[in-house]
């Protein structure tokens, strides 16, 4: 009788539970360069693709090779990442600091955060012939638009990670008697942790973003520099080569933050 | 040292919460508070672990804190608040840090209390391996180890399942017939008041009033679970709330 109704009757109950959960696939990534890559070349080589409207992979590659060779790869990349280290630096650092600020005196927040908001959708780019006055048209100028540019996007992160910090923790701190600055340093700090790094990855690619941009004015060598001058002679290989450049130090940063999370964050599931 | 409170009411913007509360913690002894929900039995609590400053009345602490105390008015909470980011003696250890203590004598006061709690070899786990009756374990070694006067829990075991409850009890009553403490143990959970207190304080719905106070005089050692003796007292404790219950439970919220 049992087993009649489970031949008869009985099926498996279908699996609907599947996606919506991330896996770690990275070859797939991978994958997409990889087959796009493969596209534009065979694009190019048969003349689907003009190579006008696109340089083939191969001679990009073929200058990059050479800008290497020459020594010319880093006499520009040095320059560049100094920028980009300095500027972004400078930027983060003081937008954690005021985003903590923000995040922790309600004086201050009534005070700065009027401020950020109306500072914060400016196009920093713009105000580059300002920076030019203000710090010299050498380095500073192109630190300080870095800097700026890192900065609001960094206190906004911060200080929205601050005001999401379990309230019942900091209850918690304040109820065993410790200090305002165990409290900060070690309930306040490490519960906005999260959302500081998430922010700092947005800020990261900004300051790359800028970098071109600082390196439009009276900039000799750097990335930035040889991209617009690549560009203004239209010479697609040489501008790719340069993009590819950016888009590797994108990945590279984000590498990076991605290893400092697993450090600091190693306590999230 | 012992609490006192005279006459403590409190309001949250205009909205009556505590009327009239006359209360005592005495030494040594588990006192629970019970009371439908919402009829300010946590707001209570917080005034007496300084966290809230009552509207009237006072909350007084008569006499010293015993020698070697470091945190006299200490907390146990619901949802455990435990730092995620740190491992089981991190969470102990920092109450500590704190205070004046060599190195190597927090690292013995953590490894003492963490024995206690039978928590020795989960010492370096981060909490998110920990299952919430561990997690209430290590927020308990953590409360130990200040050596609090009194210690204030809202309703510790409620984010627990029912077995694990019954056990955490059991750690409870044992810690205390080892070294008596003093408690205020707030709770929803009528068989755990029975089963902990030596006084019951029931309070009546928002505003809470001291509706009655039960003296319960079996030695904890002696209750166990299903004891028919505690069960009259159980039953006698709901009879008082039930209609108190269900009119708190039929308010709108906010009304
Ligand atoms: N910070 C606050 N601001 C405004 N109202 C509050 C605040 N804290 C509590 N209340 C209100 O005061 C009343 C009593 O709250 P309390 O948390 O003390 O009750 P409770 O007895 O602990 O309830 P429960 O049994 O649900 O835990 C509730 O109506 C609550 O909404
Ligand atoms: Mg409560």
């Amino acid at each position: 009788m049992r087993s009649l109704l489970v031949d008869k009757l009985a099926q498996k109950v279908a699996f609907r539970g599947g996606g919506f959960t991330f896996q770690s696939r990275r070859w797939v990534g991978f994958l997409v360069f990889v087959v796009l890559l493969l596209l534009a070349e065979w694009g190019t080589r048969s003349g689907v693709i003009s190579p006008l409207t696109l340089p083939r992979p191969t001679d990009v590659f073929q200058t990059f090779v050479e800008l290497y060779s020459s020594g010319l790869l880093f006499q520009h990349l040095i320059p560049s990442l100094l920028r980009l280290l300095v500027g972004a630096a400078l930027g983060a650092s003081l937008g954690i600091a005021v985003g903590l600020l923000i995040g922790l005196f309600s004086f201050v927040r009534a005070g700065l955060l009027p401020l950020v908001a109306a500072i914060f959708p400016i196009p920093k780019i713009a105000l580059l012939p300002l920076f030019v006055i203000w710090f010299g048209i050498d380095e500073g100028s192109k630190y300080a638009l870095i800097a700026f540019g890192t900065f609001t996007p960094t206190v906004v992160a911060t200080f929205a990670a601050v005001d999401n910090v379990d309230r019942t923790l900091i209850r918690m701190g304040q109820s065993f008697g410790l200090s305002w600055v165990s409290i900060v340093r070690k309930i306040v700090l490490p519960g906005a942790m999260p959302g500081i790094l998430a922010g700092l990855r947005i800020s990261l690619a900004i300051a790359i973003i800028l970098l071109v941009a600082a390196e439009m004015l009276g900039a000799e060598f750097g990335i930035g520099a040889y991209i617009l001058e690549a560009g203004s002679l239209y010479d697609l290989e040489r501008l790719f080569a340069g993009v590819v450049i950016l888009s590797v130090l994108g990945v590279l940063v984000s590498a990076v933050i991605g290893a400092v999370e697993r450090r600091l964050l190693d306590w999230r599931t | 040292m012992e609490l006192r409170l005279s006459k403590v009411g409190h309001s949250y913007a205009g909205r009556e919460v505590l009327r009239g509360i006359d209360l005592e913690v005495p030494q040594g002894q588990i006192v629970c508070i019970v009371g439908p929900s919402g009829c300010g039995k946590s707001t209570l609590l917080r005034m007496m672990g300084g966290l809230e400053v009552p509207a009237q009345g006072d909350v007084l602490q008569v006499g010293y804190p015993p020698e070697g105390c470091l945190n006299p008015l200490t907390f146990i909470f619901q949802d455990f608040a435990l730092l995620p980011w740190r491992s089981v003696a991190g969470n102990v250890s920092l109450v500590l840090e704190d205070h004046p203590i060599g190195r190597a004598e927090r690292r013995e006061m953590v490894a003492d209390v963490l024995a206690r709690t039978r928590l020795t070899e989960f010492a370096d786990a981060l909490p998110r391996q920990l299952s919430g009756g561990m997690k209430q374990r290590v927020a308990i070694a953590r409360a130990l180890v200040v050596r609090p006067a009194v210690m204030l829990m809202d309703e510790p075991l409620s984010a627990l399942d029912s077995q694990t409850r019954e056990l955490l009890m059991d750690d409870l009553v044992n810690l205390w017939i080892r070294q008596p403490f003093t408690a205020v143990y707030v709770t929803h959970n009528l068989a755990e008041a029975v089963r902990l207190g030596h006084r019951i304080f029931v309070l009546s719905r928002r505003p809470g009033e001291l509706r009655e106070v039960i003296q319960l005089d079996k030695p904890l050692a002696e209750r166990g679970y299903g004891d028919a003796e505690l069960e009259v007292q159980q039953k006698h404790l709901w009879d008082l709330m039930r209609a108190e219950a269900a009119a708190a439970d039929a308010e709108l919220v906010g009304g």
